[in-house]
Protein backbone atom coordinates (compact mmCIF):
# COMPACT_ATOMS: atom_id res chain seq x y z
CA UNK A 1 0.00 0.00 0.00
CA UNK A 2 1.62 3.23 -1.11
CA UNK A 3 -0.82 5.67 0.41
CA UNK A 4 -0.46 5.72 4.16
CA UNK A 5 -2.41 8.90 4.80
CA UNK A 6 -5.66 9.40 6.63
CA UNK A 7 -8.97 8.36 5.14
CA UNK A 8 -10.99 11.04 3.45
CA UNK A 9 -13.57 12.31 5.90
CA UNK A 10 -16.87 10.62 5.22
CA UNK A 11 -19.23 12.52 2.88
CA UNK A 12 -22.33 12.60 5.04
CA UNK A 13 -24.40 14.03 2.17
CA UNK A 14 -24.37 10.52 0.69
CA UNK A 15 -25.07 8.58 3.88
CA UNK A 16 -28.39 8.05 5.66
CA UNK A 17 -28.83 10.07 8.85
CA UNK A 18 -29.46 8.07 12.01
CA UNK A 19 -32.98 9.42 12.49
CA UNK A 20 -35.33 8.76 9.55
CA UNK A 21 -39.00 9.08 10.46
CA UNK A 22 -40.19 7.02 7.48
CA UNK A 23 -38.26 4.01 8.76
CA UNK A 24 -39.99 3.74 12.11
CA UNK A 25 -37.52 1.50 13.92
CA UNK A 26 -34.82 4.15 13.58
CA UNK A 27 -36.77 6.55 15.80
CA UNK A 28 -35.91 4.81 19.07
CA UNK A 29 -32.48 3.58 17.89
CA UNK A 30 -30.96 6.79 16.53
CA UNK A 31 -28.47 8.61 18.76
CA UNK A 32 -29.65 12.16 19.40
CA UNK A 33 -26.29 13.81 19.95
CA UNK A 34 -23.88 14.61 17.13
CA UNK A 35 -21.08 12.15 16.44
CA UNK A 36 -17.66 13.22 17.73
CA UNK A 37 -15.34 13.53 14.73
CA UNK A 38 -11.89 11.97 15.14
CA UNK A 39 -8.70 12.28 13.20
CA UNK A 40 -7.74 8.71 12.39
CA UNK A 41 -5.46 6.84 14.76
CA UNK A 42 -3.94 3.40 14.37
CA UNK A 43 -7.17 2.02 15.87
CA UNK A 44 -9.24 3.17 12.90
CA UNK A 45 -6.64 2.90 10.11
CA UNK A 46 -6.01 -0.77 10.78
CA UNK A 47 -8.59 -3.53 10.49
CA UNK A 48 -8.86 -7.31 10.40
CA UNK A 49 -6.99 -9.14 7.65
CA UNK A 50 -8.60 -12.21 6.07
CA UNK A 51 -7.05 -14.88 3.91
CA UNK A 52 -7.86 -17.99 1.89
CA UNK A 53 -7.91 -20.08 5.09
CA UNK A 54 -11.00 -18.15 6.23
CA UNK A 55 -13.27 -19.09 3.32
CA UNK A 56 -13.89 -22.27 1.36
CA UNK A 57 -14.04 -22.44 -2.42
CA UNK A 58 -17.78 -23.08 -2.62
CA UNK A 59 -18.83 -20.48 -0.05
CA UNK A 60 -19.73 -18.03 -2.86
CA UNK A 61 -22.17 -20.40 -4.60
CA UNK A 62 -25.54 -20.07 -2.86
CA UNK A 63 -27.13 -22.45 -5.37
CA UNK A 64 -25.05 -25.30 -3.97
CA UNK A 65 -23.67 -24.34 -0.55
CA UNK A 66 -26.77 -25.52 1.30
CA UNK A 67 -28.50 -27.71 -1.28
CA UNK A 68 -28.88 -31.47 -0.98
CA UNK A 69 -26.61 -33.32 -3.42
CA UNK A 70 -28.19 -33.20 -6.88
CA UNK A 71 -30.82 -30.67 -5.85
CA UNK A 72 -31.14 -26.96 -6.38
CA UNK A 73 -33.10 -24.12 -4.74
CA UNK A 74 -36.14 -22.72 -6.57
CA UNK A 75 -35.79 -19.33 -8.22
CA UNK A 76 -34.23 -17.24 -10.96
CA UNK A 77 -30.55 -18.20 -11.20
CA UNK A 78 -28.25 -15.19 -11.21
CA UNK A 79 -24.58 -14.29 -11.13
CA UNK A 80 -23.96 -11.23 -8.98
CA UNK A 81 -20.53 -9.77 -9.54
CA UNK A 82 -18.62 -6.52 -9.34
CA UNK A 83 -15.57 -4.86 -7.88
CA UNK A 84 -14.68 -3.34 -4.54
CA UNK A 85 -12.96 0.00 -5.13
CA UNK A 86 -12.04 2.99 -3.03
CA UNK A 87 -12.93 6.63 -3.67
CA UNK A 88 -9.68 6.99 -5.64
CA UNK A 89 -10.96 4.21 -7.95
CA UNK A 90 -8.22 1.87 -6.73
CA UNK A 91 -9.21 -1.79 -6.42
CA UNK A 92 -9.42 -3.24 -2.90
CA UNK A 93 -7.94 -6.75 -3.21
CA UNK A 94 -8.19 -9.67 -0.75
CA UNK A 95 -11.02 -8.17 1.22
CA UNK A 96 -13.85 -10.18 2.71
CA UNK A 97 -17.29 -9.78 1.12
CA UNK A 98 -20.25 -11.49 2.81
CA UNK A 99 -23.86 -11.55 1.62
CA UNK A 100 -27.20 -12.71 2.93
CA UNK A 101 -30.69 -12.73 1.46
CA UNK A 102 -34.21 -14.10 1.41
CA UNK A 103 -35.18 -16.93 -0.92
CA UNK A 104 -37.19 -16.55 -4.14
CA UNK A 105 -40.41 -16.34 -2.13
CA UNK A 106 -39.12 -13.57 0.13
CA UNK A 107 -38.54 -15.79 3.17
CA UNK A 108 -35.36 -15.81 5.25
CA UNK A 109 -33.88 -18.92 6.80
CA UNK A 110 -33.91 -17.37 10.28
CA UNK A 111 -35.66 -18.56 13.39
CA UNK A 112 -37.18 -15.10 13.88
CA UNK A 113 -38.69 -14.81 10.37
CA UNK A 114 -42.38 -15.75 10.40
CA UNK A 115 -43.45 -14.70 6.90
CA UNK A 116 -46.04 -16.94 5.17
CA UNK A 117 -43.79 -17.92 2.28
CA UNK A 118 -42.00 -21.23 2.90
CA UNK A 119 -38.32 -21.77 3.50
CA UNK A 120 -36.57 -23.56 0.67
CA UNK A 121 -34.95 -26.77 1.90
CA UNK A 122 -32.09 -26.26 -0.56
CA UNK A 123 -31.33 -22.62 0.21
CA UNK A 124 -29.36 -21.25 3.16
CA UNK A 125 -29.17 -17.67 1.93
CA UNK A 126 -25.61 -16.64 2.79
CA UNK A 127 -22.27 -16.59 1.03
CA UNK A 128 -18.79 -15.16 1.38
CA UNK A 129 -15.69 -14.64 -0.72
CA UNK A 130 -12.45 -12.67 -0.94
CA UNK A 131 -11.91 -10.13 -3.71
CA UNK A 132 -9.18 -11.03 -6.19
CA UNK A 133 -6.12 -8.91 -7.02
CA UNK A 134 -8.31 -6.59 -9.11
CA UNK A 135 -10.88 -6.14 -6.36
CA UNK A 136 -13.36 -8.36 -8.24
CA UNK A 137 -15.83 -10.71 -6.57
CA UNK A 138 -18.66 -12.90 -7.77
CA UNK A 139 -21.46 -14.92 -6.29
CA UNK A 140 -23.93 -17.34 -7.84
CA UNK A 141 -27.34 -17.22 -6.23
CA UNK A 142 -31.01 -16.69 -6.98
CA UNK A 143 -32.95 -13.49 -7.23
CA UNK A 144 -34.53 -12.78 -3.84
CA UNK A 145 -38.27 -12.19 -3.66
CA UNK A 146 -40.03 -9.09 -2.31
CA UNK A 147 -41.68 -9.40 1.09
CA UNK A 148 -43.96 -7.32 3.31
CA UNK A 149 -42.76 -5.90 6.61
CA UNK A 150 -44.24 -4.09 9.57
CA UNK A 151 -43.63 -0.41 9.06
CA UNK A 152 -46.61 1.00 7.28
CA UNK A 153 -48.82 -1.95 6.45
CA UNK A 154 -48.41 -1.31 2.72
CA UNK A 155 -44.60 -1.54 2.80
CA UNK A 156 -42.88 -4.23 0.73
CA UNK A 157 -39.13 -4.54 0.58
CA UNK A 158 -37.81 -4.63 -2.98
CA UNK A 159 -35.80 -7.79 -3.67
CA UNK A 160 -32.40 -7.13 -2.14
CA UNK A 161 -29.16 -8.76 -1.08
CA UNK A 162 -27.36 -7.59 2.05
CA UNK A 163 -23.61 -6.93 1.73
CA UNK A 164 -20.90 -6.69 4.37
CA UNK A 165 -17.46 -5.43 3.30
CA UNK A 166 -14.28 -4.71 5.28
CA UNK A 167 -11.58 -2.93 3.25
CA UNK A 168 -8.18 -2.45 4.91
CA UNK A 169 -9.21 -0.05 7.71
CA UNK A 170 -11.90 -0.58 10.32
CA UNK A 171 -13.13 2.92 9.43
CA UNK A 172 -14.04 1.61 5.96
CA UNK A 173 -16.39 -1.01 7.42
CA UNK A 174 -19.64 -1.07 5.44
CA UNK A 175 -22.93 -2.90 5.43
CA UNK A 176 -25.38 -2.09 2.71
CA UNK A 177 -28.04 -3.60 0.47
CA UNK A 178 -28.02 -4.24 -3.27
CA UNK A 179 -31.25 -3.80 -5.26
CA UNK A 180 -32.04 -4.84 -8.82
CA UNK A 181 -32.51 -2.56 -11.80
CA UNK A 182 -36.13 -2.05 -12.82
CA UNK A 183 -37.80 -3.00 -9.53
CA UNK A 184 -40.81 -0.67 -9.04
CA UNK A 185 -40.61 -1.14 -5.25
CA UNK A 186 -37.24 0.65 -4.98
CA UNK A 187 -38.53 4.24 -4.93
CA UNK A 188 -41.36 3.25 -2.55
CA UNK A 189 -39.17 1.66 0.11
CA UNK A 190 -38.66 3.64 3.35
CA UNK A 191 -35.30 1.90 3.95
CA UNK A 192 -34.02 2.80 0.49
CA UNK A 193 -35.28 6.33 1.05
CA UNK A 194 -33.14 6.77 4.18
CA UNK A 195 -30.35 7.55 1.68
CA UNK A 196 -30.62 11.30 1.05
CA UNK A 197 -28.96 11.40 -2.39
CA UNK A 198 -30.60 10.11 -5.57
CA UNK A 199 -27.30 9.24 -7.26
CA UNK A 200 -26.25 7.29 -4.18
CA UNK A 201 -29.52 5.32 -4.40
CA UNK A 202 -28.77 4.58 -8.06
CA UNK A 203 -25.38 3.27 -6.93
CA UNK A 204 -27.18 0.70 -4.73
CA UNK A 205 -28.98 -0.73 -7.76
CA UNK A 206 -27.28 -3.65 -9.55
CA UNK A 207 -27.39 -3.35 -13.31
CA UNK A 208 -28.38 -6.11 -15.69
CA UNK A 209 -25.13 -7.31 -17.28
CA UNK A 210 -25.96 -9.48 -20.28
CA UNK A 211 -22.31 -9.90 -21.24
CA UNK A 212 -21.59 -11.65 -17.94
CA UNK A 213 -24.52 -14.01 -18.36
CA UNK A 214 -23.74 -17.71 -18.29
CA UNK A 215 -25.56 -18.77 -21.50
CA UNK A 216 -28.57 -21.04 -20.96
CA UNK A 217 -27.80 -21.10 -17.21
CA UNK A 218 -27.75 -17.83 -15.21
CA UNK A 219 -28.53 -14.18 -15.89
CA UNK A 220 -26.02 -11.65 -14.49
CA UNK A 221 -26.10 -8.39 -12.54
CA UNK A 222 -23.20 -6.10 -11.70
CA UNK A 223 -22.80 -4.32 -8.38
CA UNK A 224 -19.68 -2.28 -7.62
CA UNK A 225 -18.92 -1.16 -4.08
CA UNK A 226 -16.93 1.94 -3.18
CA UNK A 227 -15.18 2.24 0.19
CA UNK A 228 -13.60 5.36 1.62
CA UNK A 229 -10.28 6.37 0.04
CA UNK A 230 -7.07 7.51 1.69
CA UNK A 231 -5.06 10.65 1.25
CA UNK A 232 -1.78 10.42 -0.53
CA UNK A 233 -0.05 13.72 -0.19
CA UNK A 234 3.51 15.02 -0.02
CA UNK A 235 2.53 17.34 2.85
CA UNK A 236 2.02 15.93 6.31
CA UNK A 237 0.14 17.86 8.95
CA UNK A 238 2.66 18.40 11.68
CA UNK A 239 1.68 19.39 15.19
CA UNK A 240 3.89 22.47 14.96
CA UNK A 241 2.39 23.37 11.58
CA UNK A 242 3.87 23.11 8.10
CA UNK B 1 -12.80 20.19 -18.34
CA UNK B 2 -9.26 19.30 -17.30
CA UNK B 3 -9.91 20.04 -13.64
CA UNK B 4 -12.84 17.69 -13.29
CA UNK B 5 -12.56 15.75 -10.04
CA UNK B 6 -12.86 12.05 -10.55
CA UNK B 7 -13.42 10.66 -7.05
CA UNK B 8 -15.97 7.91 -6.80
CA UNK B 9 -18.92 8.20 -4.40
CA UNK B 10 -18.67 6.09 -1.27
CA UNK B 11 -21.40 3.45 -1.35
CA UNK B 12 -24.27 4.40 0.95
CA UNK B 13 -24.89 2.35 4.08
CA UNK B 14 -28.15 0.49 4.64
CA UNK B 15 -29.39 -1.11 7.83
CA UNK B 16 -28.16 -4.65 8.51
CA UNK B 17 -31.80 -5.52 9.31
CA UNK B 18 -33.16 -8.03 11.81
CA UNK B 19 -31.69 -11.08 10.06
CA UNK B 20 -28.03 -10.00 10.02
CA UNK B 21 -27.18 -13.31 11.69
CA UNK B 22 -27.83 -15.26 8.47
CA UNK B 23 -24.89 -13.58 6.81
CA UNK B 24 -22.50 -12.90 9.68
CA UNK B 25 -23.38 -15.51 12.33
CA UNK B 26 -25.53 -18.20 10.64
CA UNK B 27 -25.38 -20.53 13.64
CA UNK B 28 -27.38 -17.96 15.59
CA UNK B 29 -29.95 -17.77 12.77
CA UNK B 30 -30.50 -21.49 13.31
CA UNK B 31 -28.40 -23.36 10.76
CA UNK B 32 -24.86 -24.57 10.11
CA UNK B 33 -23.39 -23.89 6.70
CA UNK B 34 -19.73 -22.87 6.93
CA UNK B 35 -16.75 -24.97 7.90
CA UNK B 36 -15.92 -22.24 10.41
CA UNK B 37 -17.76 -19.07 11.38
CA UNK B 38 -15.58 -16.00 11.55
CA UNK B 39 -15.02 -13.84 14.60
CA UNK B 40 -15.69 -16.40 17.32
CA UNK B 41 -12.21 -16.24 18.90
CA UNK B 42 -10.82 -12.74 19.38
CA UNK B 43 -7.48 -13.32 21.09
CA UNK B 44 -6.58 -16.93 20.25
CA UNK B 45 -4.82 -19.40 22.54
CA UNK B 46 -1.34 -17.84 22.54
CA UNK B 47 -2.15 -14.25 23.47
CA UNK B 48 -0.18 -12.82 26.38
CA UNK B 49 -1.77 -10.57 28.97
CA UNK B 50 -4.75 -10.55 31.25
CA UNK B 51 -7.78 -12.62 30.21
CA UNK B 52 -10.96 -10.60 30.65
CA UNK B 53 -14.66 -10.80 29.93
CA UNK B 54 -16.60 -7.79 28.65
CA UNK B 55 -20.40 -7.78 28.76
CA UNK B 56 -23.34 -5.43 28.45
CA UNK B 57 -26.50 -4.51 26.59
CA UNK B 58 -27.52 -2.08 23.86
CA UNK B 59 -30.42 0.00 25.19
CA UNK B 60 -32.83 1.89 22.92
CA UNK B 61 -34.61 5.19 23.52
CA UNK B 62 -37.49 3.47 25.30
CA UNK B 63 -35.07 1.95 27.81
CA UNK B 64 -35.41 -1.54 26.35
CA UNK B 65 -32.47 -3.80 25.45
CA UNK B 66 -32.07 -4.44 21.73
CA UNK B 67 -32.27 -8.15 20.96
CA UNK B 68 -31.24 -8.21 17.32
CA UNK B 69 -27.94 -6.30 17.28
CA UNK B 70 -24.56 -7.48 16.06
CA UNK B 71 -21.37 -5.97 17.42
CA UNK B 72 -17.84 -6.20 16.07
CA UNK B 73 -14.78 -5.81 18.23
CA UNK B 74 -11.40 -4.48 17.06
CA UNK B 75 -8.51 -4.29 19.50
CA UNK B 76 -4.76 -4.41 19.99
CA UNK B 77 -2.97 -7.15 21.90
CA UNK B 78 -1.50 -6.65 25.36
CA UNK B 79 1.60 -5.06 23.81
CA UNK B 80 -0.56 -2.49 22.01
CA UNK B 81 -0.12 -3.99 18.54
CA UNK B 82 -2.93 -4.57 16.05
CA UNK B 83 -2.93 -7.68 13.83
CA UNK B 84 -2.36 -5.63 10.68
CA UNK B 85 0.68 -4.73 8.53
CA UNK B 86 0.61 -1.17 9.97
CA UNK B 87 -0.47 -2.34 13.41
CA UNK B 88 2.58 -1.16 15.35
CA UNK B 89 4.40 -4.46 15.83
CA UNK B 90 4.11 -8.24 15.94
CA UNK B 91 1.22 -10.14 17.52
CA UNK B 92 1.02 -13.68 18.86
CA UNK B 93 0.20 -16.52 16.44
CA UNK B 94 -3.58 -16.81 16.29
CA UNK B 95 -4.25 -13.32 17.63
CA UNK B 96 -6.63 -11.51 15.29
CA UNK B 97 -8.05 -8.92 17.67
CA UNK B 98 -11.35 -8.96 15.84
CA UNK B 99 -14.57 -10.65 16.79
CA UNK B 100 -18.31 -10.78 16.36
CA UNK B 101 -20.78 -10.68 19.19
CA UNK B 102 -24.56 -10.89 19.07
CA UNK B 103 -27.13 -9.80 21.59
CA UNK B 104 -29.17 -12.62 23.12
CA UNK B 105 -32.59 -13.06 21.45
CA UNK B 106 -34.34 -13.27 24.84
CA UNK B 107 -32.41 -10.92 27.13
CA UNK B 108 -30.40 -8.60 24.89
CA UNK B 109 -27.24 -9.38 26.85
CA UNK B 110 -23.94 -9.69 24.96
CA UNK B 111 -20.52 -10.80 26.15
CA UNK B 112 -17.11 -11.70 24.83
CA UNK B 113 -13.83 -13.08 26.18
CA UNK B 114 -10.49 -11.60 25.18
CA UNK B 115 -7.26 -10.23 26.57
CA UNK B 116 -7.02 -6.70 27.89
CA UNK B 117 -5.40 -4.54 25.20
CA UNK B 118 -2.31 -2.49 25.93
CA UNK B 119 -1.80 1.21 25.30
CA UNK B 120 -1.43 2.07 21.60
CA UNK B 121 0.39 4.90 19.89
CA UNK B 122 -1.80 7.83 18.99
CA UNK B 123 -1.24 10.65 16.54
CA UNK B 124 1.93 12.64 17.17
CA UNK B 125 3.29 9.84 19.34
CA UNK B 126 0.97 10.46 22.31
CA UNK B 127 -0.16 7.21 23.91
CA UNK B 128 -3.79 6.15 23.72
CA UNK B 129 -5.19 4.50 26.84
CA UNK B 130 -6.11 0.81 26.45
CA UNK B 131 -9.38 0.59 24.53
CA UNK B 132 -11.46 -1.62 22.27
CA UNK B 133 -13.17 -0.26 19.17
CA UNK B 134 -16.80 -1.37 18.92
CA UNK B 135 -19.01 -1.22 15.83
CA UNK B 136 -22.76 -1.81 16.19
CA UNK B 137 -25.31 -2.68 13.53
CA UNK B 138 -28.96 -3.65 13.87
CA UNK B 139 -32.41 -3.17 12.45
CA UNK B 140 -33.21 0.54 12.76
CA UNK B 141 -29.55 1.58 12.67
CA UNK B 142 -29.00 3.12 9.24
CA UNK B 143 -25.22 3.32 9.43
CA UNK B 144 -23.01 1.35 11.82
CA UNK B 145 -22.32 3.11 15.11
CA UNK B 146 -18.72 3.26 16.30
CA UNK B 147 -17.70 3.73 19.91
CA UNK B 148 -14.77 2.81 22.17
CA UNK B 149 -14.62 0.75 25.33
CA UNK B 150 -12.14 2.13 27.88
CA UNK B 151 -11.46 0.52 31.28
CA UNK B 152 -12.35 2.21 34.56
CA UNK B 153 -9.29 0.78 36.34
CA UNK B 154 -7.00 2.75 33.98
CA UNK B 155 -7.71 6.14 35.52
CA UNK B 156 -4.28 7.63 34.90
CA UNK B 157 -4.07 6.52 31.26
CA UNK B 158 -7.67 7.55 30.63
CA UNK B 159 -7.02 11.05 32.03
CA UNK B 160 -4.26 11.50 29.43
CA UNK B 161 -6.07 9.85 26.50
CA UNK B 162 -6.29 12.22 23.52
CA UNK B 163 -9.63 10.87 22.32
CA UNK B 164 -11.40 11.00 25.70
CA UNK B 165 -10.07 14.51 26.12
CA UNK B 166 -11.52 15.48 22.77
CA UNK B 167 -15.01 15.05 24.19
CA UNK B 168 -15.91 18.55 25.25
CA UNK B 169 -18.53 17.46 27.80
CA UNK B 170 -16.53 15.83 30.56
CA UNK B 171 -19.59 14.12 32.00
CA UNK B 172 -20.07 12.23 28.72
CA UNK B 173 -16.61 10.65 28.87
CA UNK B 174 -17.85 8.29 31.56
CA UNK B 175 -20.18 6.65 29.02
CA UNK B 176 -17.07 5.05 27.48
CA UNK B 177 -15.76 3.50 30.69
CA UNK B 178 -16.39 -0.20 31.26
CA UNK B 179 -16.79 -0.96 34.96
CA UNK B 180 -14.66 -3.70 36.43
CA UNK B 181 -15.84 -6.26 38.93
CA UNK B 182 -14.58 -9.70 39.91
CA UNK B 183 -16.55 -12.86 39.28
CA UNK B 184 -15.04 -16.04 40.71
CA UNK B 185 -11.80 -14.08 40.96
CA UNK B 186 -11.74 -13.18 37.24
CA UNK B 187 -12.15 -9.65 35.89
CA UNK B 188 -15.47 -8.82 34.22
CA UNK B 189 -16.13 -5.42 32.66
CA UNK B 190 -19.66 -4.07 32.25
CA UNK B 191 -20.36 -1.79 29.28
CA UNK B 192 -23.97 -0.81 28.61
CA UNK B 193 -24.52 1.16 25.43
CA UNK B 194 -27.31 3.74 25.50
CA UNK B 195 -28.49 4.90 22.09
CA UNK B 196 -30.55 7.79 23.49
CA UNK B 197 -31.60 9.53 26.65
CA UNK B 198 -29.75 10.29 29.81
CA UNK B 199 -26.14 9.10 29.53
CA UNK B 200 -26.36 8.52 25.78
CA UNK B 201 -23.12 6.76 24.80
CA UNK B 202 -20.59 8.80 22.84
CA UNK B 203 -20.38 7.66 19.22
CA UNK B 204 -17.65 8.69 16.82
CA UNK B 205 -17.39 9.80 13.22
CA UNK B 206 -14.14 8.03 12.44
Amino acid sequence: MTSAGDLYPRDWALQPPALTQGYKTSVSRAPRYALISLQNTVSELTGPVFGPEDVAAGDNDLLTNFAQPGESPIGERIILHGRVLDENARPVPNTLVEIWQANAGGRYRHKKDTYLAPVDPNFGGCGRTLTDENGAYHFRTLKPGAYPWRNHLSNWRPGHIHFSVFGTSFAQRLVTQCYFEGDPLIPLCPIVQTVPDQAAIEDLTAKLDLKATLPLDSIAYKFDIVLRGRRSTPFETRPEGN
Amino acid sequence: MPQMLSYLRETASQTAGPFVHIGLAPGAAGFEIYRRELGRDIAGPNAMGERIRVEGTVIDGMGAPIKDALLEVWQANAAGHYAHPQGGGPVEAGFRGWGRVITDFETGEWEFDTVKPGATRGRDGAAQAPHIVLWIVARGINIGLTTRIYFDDEAEANAADPILNLIEWENRRATLLAKQSLRDGAPVYRFDIRLQGENETVFFDI
